[in-house]
Formats: C-alpha cells, sequence, structure tokens
C-alpha cells in the first residue's frame, strides 16, 4: 500500500467523501462539493470554447483569412446572448428562431426515418410457432400493438379492448422493471468507480493483483 | 396512545430501519468483494459478441470511429467500455479515430489513450488519430461524413490535419467502417440520425446501464450492430480480448452488491406484508 503523494488525488479524495458525506445528511462540505463542480464545469467549458470553437472558428477565419460571412452568424450569437439584458431581449427570439428552425428541419425529417419507419419496419416479422426466433416475433407483434392500444385514448378501455390494453399495461411493466434494474446497476457501477479510484489511486493498493 | 407504546414486532422495526444502515451494508457488499475475489464468471452476451466479432472481422485498412460522448458523471461506466474497444482496435491494427462531442470528453480518455499506445506500442498519427473537441455536436457528425480534413483542422495535440500520415487516405462516410459512440445522454441519435441513416455506416454504441433498454430496438431494427451495457458491457467486453482491467475488477463488487438489493427487496415486500395482513 502506497498512499498518494499527489495534491490532485488527494482533493479528489476529498471532493469523493464530501459528496458521499450527503448520504448522512446535508452538510457544508456536500454543498462545497456540488458548487466547486458547477463553477470547474463552467470554467473548464468556457476556456475549450475560447481556444477550440472562437479562435479557430471565428476570430482567425475572420481576421485572418477574411471570411467575413462568419460575421452573419456570429451577430445572431450575439442577438442570443441580448437575452441578458431586458430592454434588447426581443431580439433573442430571431436568433432563437433561427437555431429553432434549422434544428428541427435536419431532426424531424430524419427522426421519422430512424425512429418511426424504421422501428415500424422492425415490427413487420416471420411469425411461427415452430422456431424460437418466430416465438419471439409474436411476443414482438403482440407487445407492439397492446401498448399502442394502451395508449389510444379515444375509446374507452372497455371489452377485448381493455383486454388488450391491459395486457399492453403488463408489457409496459416489464419494460419499466429491465429499465429500473438497469438504473441501479448504473448508479452502483458509479460508486465502484469511485472505490477504485480511493482504492488504487489513493491507498495504491494493487487490485489487479 | 396505547397503539404507540405497544411493543413493535420484528418486521415492523425492519421495515423503519435507518436508511444509512442500508447505505452502510451496500457499501460494505460492494468494497469487501475487492479484497475476497471469488472469480465469479462474466458471460458475454450476444450484443457484445456483435462488436467484438465485427471489429474482429476488420483488417488493418478499415477505419473505427470511437467517440467517447460523456462527461465525468458518467465515466466509471463508459470509460472502460472505450478503454476495451480502444484496446482492441490497437490489437487488430485497423485505423482508429478517437474523438468526442462532448467538452470534457477529450480530456477524459487522453490517459487511456496514451496508456494503452504504451501498451501496444503504437504511435499516435500513424496507428490511430485523436481528435480535439469541436464545438457543434450533430454539425460535427454531418461534417465529418462529408469531409473529415475540413472537420478538424488538427489533432488533439495540435498536429496539422494534412501532416498526420493516418488520415491521408481517409475522407469521408465511405471509408468509416464502424462507429461506436459512447454515450450517457442521448447522443447515440444524434449518429444514428445522422451518420448511419443517411450514409449507411455501420453503427454499435455503449451506454450507461440506465440507458441501455432504450436501446435494444434499435438493436433489433437492425440499424445498431450490438450494445455495451453499463459496467457489465465493459467487463464482457474485456472478457472477449482476454484483458481483465477496471470493468472487471468492479463486476465482483457489482454481482454482491445485486444479490444484497434482492434480499433487501424480499425482506421488504415480506415485512410488508407481514404487518398488512396483521392490520
Amino acid at each position: 500500500m502506497h498512499i498518494s503523494i499527489n495534491p490532485w488525488v488527494w482533493l479528489g479524495v476529498f471532493f469523493t467523501f464530501s459528496v458521499l458525506s450527503f448520504l448522512y445528511k446535508d452538510n457544508p462540505f456536500y454543498k462545497l462539493a456540488e458548487h466547486v463542480t458547477v463553477g470547474v464545469s463552467i470554467g473548464y467549458g468556457m476556456v475549450i470554447i475560447w481556444h477550440n470553437a472562437l479562435i479557430p472558428r471565428f476570430y482567425m477565419p475572420v481576421f485572418q483569412e477574411g471570411k467575413l460571412i462568419l460575421i452573419i452568424p456570429a451577430i445572431l450569437g450575439l442577438m442570443m446572448i441580448l437575452r441578458i439584458v431586458p430592454k434588447y431581449s426581443w431580439l433573442s427570439r430571431y436568433a432563437i428562431c433561427f437555431s429553432v428552425g434549422g434544428g428541427a428541419g435536419l431532426a424531424i425529417p430524419r427522426s421519422m426515418q430512424a425512429s418511426v419507419l424504421r422501428q415500424l419496419e422492425a415490427t413487420m416479422l416471420d411469425l411461427g410457432f415452430t422456431t424460437t426466433q418466430g416465438i419471439n416475433n409474436i411476443v414482438i407483434f403482440v407487445g407492439v400493438l397492446a401498448v399502442l392500444i394502451y395508449f389510444f385514448f379515444s375509446k374507452e378501455h372497455k371489452g377485448v379492448f381493455g383486454g388488450i390494453a391491459k395486457l399492453g399495461i403488463w408489457f409496459l411493466m416489464v419494460g419499466f422493471g429491465a429499465t429500473f434494474g438497469y438504473t441501479v446497476m448504473a448508479r452502483l457501477s458509479l460508486f465502484i468507480g469511485r472505490v477504485l479510484f480511493v482504492l488504487q489511486d489513493f491507498l495504491g493498493i494493487n487490485l489487479a493483483g | 396512545m396505547a397503539e404507540d407504546a405497544r411493543k413493535k414486532t420484528f418486521w415492523e422495526r425492519l421495515i423503519q430501519i435507518d436508511r444509512r444502515v442500508i447505505y452502510l451494508i451496500i457499501a460494505l457488499a460492494m468494497i469487501l468483494p475487492f479484497f475476497f475475489q471469488m472469480g465469479l464468471p462474466i458471460p458475454v452476451t450476444k450484443e457484445v459478441k456483435d462488436i467484438y466479432d465485427h471489429i474482429e472481422a476488420l483488417t488493418p485498412n478499415d477505419v473505427v470511429i470511437l467517440s467517447a460522448d460523456f462527461d465525468p458523471s458518467v465515466s466509471p461506466e463508459l470509460l472502460p467500455m472505450f478503454d476495451a474497444l480502444f484496446r482492441h482496435c490497437l490489437k487488430k491494427d485497423v485505423k482508429t479515430i478517437a474523438m468526442s462531442l462532448y467538452i470534457q470528453g477529450p480530456g477524459l480518455i487522453a490517459p487511456i489513450i496514451q496508456e494503452a499506445a504504451k501498451d501496444y506500442q503504437k504511435v499516435n498519427g500513424v496507428d490511430y488519430v485523436f481528435m480535439p473537441w469541436i464545438y457543434g455536436y450533430t454539425l460535427v457528425v454531418m461534417d465529418m461524413m462529408e469531409d473529415l480534413k475540413a472537420t478538424f483542422p488538427t489533432d488533439y495535440y495540435g498536429t496539422r490535419i494534412e501532416d498526420i500520415p493516418i488520415v491521408k487516405k481517409i475522407e469521408n462516410y465511405e471509408d468509416y467502417d464502424l462507429i461506436v459512440c459512447f454515450t450517457g445522454s442521448s447522443s447515440y441519435a444524434w449518429w444514428l440520425l445522422y451518420a448511419h441513416e443517411p450514409y449507411g455506416v455501420p453503427m454499435a454504441t455503449g451506454v450507461t446501464a440506465v440507458s441501455a433498454a432504450d436501446i435494444y430496438p434499435y438493436i433489433q431494427s437492425g440499424q445498431y450492430i450490438g450494445m455495451l451495457g453499463g459496467l457489465k458491457g465493459a467487463a464482457e467486453y474485456e472478457t472477449l480480448i482476454n484483458e481483465k482491467r477496471m470493468a472487471t475488477m468492479g463486476m465482483e463488487a457489482q454481482n454482491w452488491a445485486h444479490i444484497v438489493i434482492i434480499l433487501f427487496i424480499i425482506i421488504g415486500n415480506i415485512g410488508y406484508m407481514a404487518i398488512a395482513r396483521k392490520k
């Protein structure tokens, strides 16, 4: 066991325990760690944006290569920032309109293709009881139909229609159960990451054997 | 008053146990396995094996894009995945482009890349290339599908793109043979929408366990080759490439924590039913 002499590792350990101390109860160490995280993230982001976006993508092309067309998006960007000046905040709406319009125009047709049409295509399957794949396909087909019917609210969920909707609830519950199980796994993984950091990087314990 | 004063039953006391005691038990269940490894097996799922097989089938002229689209909050799950796939690509000698659409991504993967390159004696710019963060998210994806060199004027270390040997023959989407996006958010959809669907570049993803259930429809539809879900997915990949590293070490703790949580859920439900029956 070799305890680290790297001050950054010590700082990491301090903030790790500060955050975990919230599990006992809210306290000033947790608050400090929370605020430092927000501050560092924003500061880091600003520096990277300055060096990787503003200088090479705006300043150099405009002032060294004479690409004046870039001044138009720069003005739109400044208009967006004007949201913080109440007198001129209305100008930000033009920049937002441009951003939303462009974004929606790009995303909507492709989302339709990737998340709706391709998914519909994936429900058109070879159904059958003779093979495992055929039975799986029946489960997928019935599941999609039952869940869609559950979300159809223009007809009262009674009789056969209500029965299929209830089956849809069962499929949804299985889905939620799987998601919950995965969520538990995810949260534990984050803790494992911190345990590994404390044991290996801080205490210098060789866990690999 | 008499109700309050009566002696509580075992189940009542158990149901009202302080949550901090539960935290402590789970913490112990996760820390102790690091010292007492039982070597529990890590079976490999089809979703992970399919990605491995795809990379195994690639030749040294093929190009793989590994995009680490995450920040430190999810790095314990996603860094081991990136590490395992990057090592596999280096081992197979395929041309690898390591990058990130997230501002904090390059800083997280830089040490992983350097360590793996050192282990396999590979050189940046010759065997792989590490790209810097460029502002634009989906625009970066669209740009690099059309022209890689115009998207990234330099690599992460500031070397001009024209001076990097590995990218000389890489132009656009026609040269990409696999994209793997590692993400804790919806950036897998950005690659799907702007790279896979319009250009047909094969795709796989490594996601946090929280998002894993959302990915199955895309695997079933054939849009993704496969998926690595959470730390388990990373551990499975480490098993396949025969390198027991970060994820494999964590899986033993993960397994024991799951056992403890399952026991708590069973005990909690028995207690709840016992109290409900008494009432």
